[in-house]
């Protein structure tokens, strides 16, 4: 930092500010994109290539104790895929493993390595919140957040089993500012209590009763948290994971859920997952038109993807019930369960989507389908929900996918053609996606989900964070190589090697609240947690580097 | 917010330090209250502390010893340094080991410092719960933080384990009369199972006590699994394990038909013949009870953040220990880089044994290795292993003199608070200073082998 850099003569794709395509300078001080820089200063000539804001990857799993525990649980997923250490001339990385679950540092390294920049973790148990944080520390290059899985907190049901509407607003703040996290988080609202306590039952309606908690619904918890998040002035709404994950005719779930938001903010997530028609217990059909509608028509819901790749992946997911259901269309027999306490579930398997299978193929397709009739990329942005349906590092290839119709088509016809015959056929099926639409799908759009101003852009003031592509007729091709990656002003990727290493730093909101709520979340964490109060809230040691996204309300 | 440092109050030369850690156990418990004596040094009391903490907490005290010693000649840190970074830099096939007495943040340098010199890494694991490690690789496991536990567990059953005079609060805090959300009557509201080869000092909390054969954990084990699962058991399985058919069958029961059921295992089954077999056996064997209601297995943990040390090396390298960096990433294989194996075997040319006593507890073959290579100690007491150590540093003690984090046996990180200051260095100042004078170390002699090549090929 402290030094200008200025790139010249590269085709632009900043959709923020408007610019498709055009060959434009980019000037940068002191890790932050300025108007102007003097003549003298160092130049990147991007001749030939293509200017675009670092990648921003809006849901992924990559630290926290889940994916520690699929990493313990699959020595097999990291022998063939090792990230060896590299002696640089500046600074010496890190040796490490990839796979489905790469250790940290390989995580770090290879996001830079594909041109992304940002990366959030997407569920953390807050009292696992340092585990989070110490492994995201350990992840170099990208910024990063995460966010907290509410949706099954036992607390905050016994508020809202008794309407108590302002202590949840005041606890939900505390909660983010202890662990430093994002935004918040509903895996499944629901359906932690009858899994943990009624034998591994489950629930599949938004209006069943929750056990234990008999005014409770699904619906209940998912309006209050949309409407407190959304009261918070939080930059990012409510994350969900909506009720019936995987399950065939699930689409009318996602539909309720998206209708109970009420016109308020709502991100639904791996939106794929959650778009099947068929009967309960059947083979699934595809009710991406129906899904990708809905969201087409209003403007108050942003979804990702969550689109299946062919291939080796994991399922690690807080929605236990889900993982345990997998076990049985799984070869793998390895399955984990980790309960936490009073706030969540887990579940992991070795997972691998295959061409030949008809579910698998349904999956992919429908994803495709979700992209190409979307109508609003800004709302509509690119995800696998890494490493679910498969690893980020297949993002280039789905890219390919996206732009590129006769590759499409190519794999159309090599996966099973039961499932293939089941998607609607129509002029959505010849779209291909433009350079300034991936743009907006793989950055611009998931920075302004996301609330961050300084990011998914290149106007004044935004973070140095860019990538330069060569221009090249193969899209996977050219998105797994990018020819310079700059993060915060810094070249990490000069003329394709790596070159620099870098600290990002942690993302995270820190909303005002009325500190008499923790006189009620006190005794609570006291009798039924087994820590004590006072050591639950992490200290600031925790994100050494770190930046506060301020609230509206701040 | 508050901070995990800031929380005591002083009246004159006495401290009150509240919600302490206790790190002695893999139980962690964050409720001391510590009375100190800052002009004695001393801590005076430790309410809430078992026996094993009192030991810990009341027997503390700074012991006037050398910051170093090298050969066993006092010397300063900062000489000890050199000499430790010499040692390492110059051996072809260096060990760290230990790591479970200390710092998260200290086993994150420390995994760095192996990454750099292409060594390998190793924790306590590999003599406790690896193979329980090795098991979750092959079959997975439902396991649970404590608090689920205490909130719903009904059935509670240890096995392979003595957790009375090991963990000495597990039942209070945990498992047995802890009071619950699910649990308001404690003991009441759950049925305790006690399953081992011996009548320990465990037992008579249990409701119910299995005795099994010496070293037929195994055979018992697979016999519930196949009961659970409705399957024929021959009855011969009655004098193999020395238990009946009718108190397996009642346990099997018991097991189909609790709300919430945990299976606490100890160093009884991964330590004893089958290792490995056993862990993964009663591991599986609480996945498969998931068919009927929720059932829970996981391992009991020793030293205070052994945990820890796998979270770590496990996040840095994807394996959770034994592990290898000499081809320039990372290898996993127990047998071949776990540190036992190294030391019998010889293979080890230097060590560095971080917060553990292997010259205590390692068999006689493997301390006579380490009596032949330099050793490096890092250590608050004078261990059995820094005495055979070629260079020994004195550290601060982690959750007495140093903060950072430890992870409970059940993942849980705790963050440690301090309560009194020491003159002698964290063990985390120490890699990190080691871990400089290495880097350095290894430049000039990559230099030197280049200057040296060129004029080969100049000649």
């Amino acid at each position: 930092m402290g030094s200008t850099l200025r790139i010249v003569n590269g085709r632009v794709h900043d959709p923020a500010n408007g610019v498709d395509g055009k060959t434009r300078d980019i000037c940068i001080k002191d890790g932050k994109i300025v108007k102007s820089v003097p003549p003298k200063t160092k130049c990147v000539d991007a001749k030939g290539m293509v200017v675009m804001p670092g990648g921003v990857d809006i849901h992924c799993h990559i630290a926290g104790a889940k994916a520690n525990i699929a990493r313990k649980l699959q020595p097999d997923d990291h022998r063939r895929d090792i990230h060896r250490r590299m002696e640089l001339e500046k600074i010496n990385t890190r040796s490490g493993t990839g796979g489905t679950v790469p250790s940290t540092f390989t995580t770090g390294y290879r996001y830079a390595t594909l041109g992304y920049t940002t990366a959030m973790e997407a569920a953390a148990p807050p009292l696992l919140a340092r585990h989070t944080l110490e492994e995201l520390d350990d992840t170099p290059v990208i910024d990063k957040g995460f966010y907290i899985l509410m949706g099954n907190n036992v607390l905050l049901y016994k508020m809202l089993q008794e309407e108590r509407h302002e202590e949840i607003r005041n606890a939900v703040a505390w909660w983010l500012n202890a662990t430093k996290s994002y935004t918040t988080k509903l895996v499944s609202p629901g359906s932690d209590e009858p899994w943990k306590g009624h034998r591994n039952a489950t629930i599949t309606q938004l209006n069943d009763k929750i056990d234990g908690f008999e005014q409770l619904t699904p619906r209940k918890i998912i309006t209050s948290m949309v409407n407190t998040v959304d009261d918070l002035g939080l930059p990012h709404p409510v994350h969900i994971h909506c009720n019936n994950l995987g399950h065939s005719g699930n689409y009318k779930t996602t539909l309720e859920t998206m209708k109970a938001a009420d016109g308020r903010r709502i991100h639904v997530t791996h939106i794929q997952f959650h778009s099947y028609g068929g009967k309960p217990d059947g083979e699934p059909t595809s009710k991406a038109p129906e899904i990708a509608e809905y969201i087409n028509n209003n403007p108050n819901i942003t979804a990702d993807v969550g689109q299946v790749m062919f291939g080796k992946s994991t399922s690690m997911t807080a929605d236990a019930p889900l993982a345990w259901m997998l076990t049985r269309y799984s070869n793998d027999k390895r399955w984990v369960n980790a309960d936490t306490e009073c706030e969540s579930g887990c579940g992991i398997i070795p997972f691998a989507y295959q061409e030949r299978v008809y579910t698998h193929a349904l999956q992919w397709a429908t994803g495709l389908e979700l992209f190409l009739l979307s109508k609003d990329p800004w709302r509509m942005v690119l995800s696998t929900d890494h490493p679910n349906g498969g690893a980020f590092t297949s993002y280039p290839r789905l890219i390919r996918t996206l732009m590129d119709r006769e590759f499409r088509k190519q794999q159309m016809e090599s996966v099973n053609q039961r499932a293939v015959a089941k998607i609607k056929r129509g002029h959505h099926m010849e779209r291909e996606y433009t350079l300034q639409e991936i743009a907006i799908i793989t950055r611009a759009g998931p920075a302004r989900i996301l609330g961050l101003k300084n990011k998914g852009h290149l106007g004044p003031g935004a973070d140095a964070d860019i990538t330069i592509y060569d221009e090249h007729e193969d899209k996977e091709l050219m998105f797994s190589a990018p020819r310079y990656v700059i993060k915060d002003g810094r070249l990490i990727i000069d003329n394709h090697e790596f070159r620099n290493n870098h600290e990002g730093k942690i993302l995270h909101v820190s909303p005002l609240y009325d500190e008499g709520i923790e006189d009620v979340i006190r005794p609570f964490v006291e009798d039924f947690y087994t820590i004590r109060f006072d050591n639950y809230a992490v200290s600031d040691h925790y994100a050494p580097r770190r930046e506060v996204i301020p609230t509206t309300k701040q | 917010m508050m901070r995990v440092a800031e929380k005591a109050k002083s009246e004159g030369n006495i401290k009150i330090v509240e919600d302490a850690t206790c790190t002695f156990c893999g139980c962690l418990c964050d409720d001391m209250v510590l009375t100190v004596d800052v002009d004695a040094k001393k801590i005076t009391k430790a309410k809430n502390a078992c026996v094993l903490g009192k030991a810990l907490f009341l027997n503390y005290e700074e012991e006037d010893r050398p910051f170093a010693l090298i050969g066993g000649k006092e010397a300063t840190t900062a000489e000890a340094v050199e000499e430790a970074a010499q040692i390492l830099a110059n051996a072809r096939f260096p060990i760290i080991y230990g790591m479970s007495d200390t710092t998260c943040e200290t086993q994150r340098k420390a995994v760095g410092l192996m990454d750099m010199l292409g060594g390998t890494i190793d924790s306590t694991t590999s003599v406790c719960h690896g193979p329980t490690g090795m098991a979750l690789q092959g079959v997975g496991e439902s396991t649970a933080t404590l608090g689920e536990i205490k909130n719903r567990a009904d059935l509670v059953i240890y096995w392979g384990g003595n957790p009375a005079e090991s963990l000495p609060r597990h039942f209070a805090r945990y498992a047995v009369t802890a009071k619950g959300m699910y649990t308001p009557n404690r003991k009441k509201d759950r049925t305790i199972v006690n399953i081992d080869v011996r009548h320990t000092k465990s037992v008579p909390v249990a409701d119910i006590f299995i005795q099994v054969k010496p070293g037929a954990d195994f055979e018992l084990l697979w016999a519930l699994r196949a009961l659970v699962k409705n399957r024929h058991v021959d009855p011969n399985i009655e004098k193999k394990t020395g238990v009946s058919m009718k108190t397996m069958k009642d346990l099997v029961e018991r097991m189909k038909n609790c709300r919430y059921g945990v299976l606490f295992f100890g160093m009884g089954l991964t330590m004893t013949r089958g290792r490995h077999f056993n862990s993964a056996a009663i591991l599986s064997l609480g996945s498969d009870l998931n068919e009927y209601t929720h059932f829970i297995a996981t391992p009991m943990r020793g030293h205070g953040n052994v945990t820890g040390a796998d979270t770590v090396v496990a996040w840095q390298t994807g394996y959770p220990f034994g592990v290898n960096f000499s081809r320039g990433y990372p290898k996993f294989n127990p047998g071949e880089f776990t540190a036992t194996d190294m030391f019998v075997r010889g293979d080890a040319d230097a060590g560095l044994i971080l917060a553990s006593d292997p010259g205590s507890n390692f068999t006689q073959a493997a301390v006579d290795h380490m009596k032949k290579i330099p050793m490096i100690v890092l250590d608050p007491k004078y261990t059995h292993t820094a005495k055979l150590a070629r260079v020994a540093f004195t550290t601060a003690h982690y959750g007495i003199n140093v903060p950072g984090t430890a992870y409970r046996s059940d993942g849980v990180p705790i963050e440690l608070r301090t309560c009194l200051d020491s003159k002698y260095p964290s063990d985390e100042e120490v890699i990190t200073a080691i871990y400089r004078r290495v880097e350095q170390l290894l430049i000039a002699k990559k230099r030197s082998k280049g200057a040296n090549n060129k004029r080969q090929k100049a000649a």
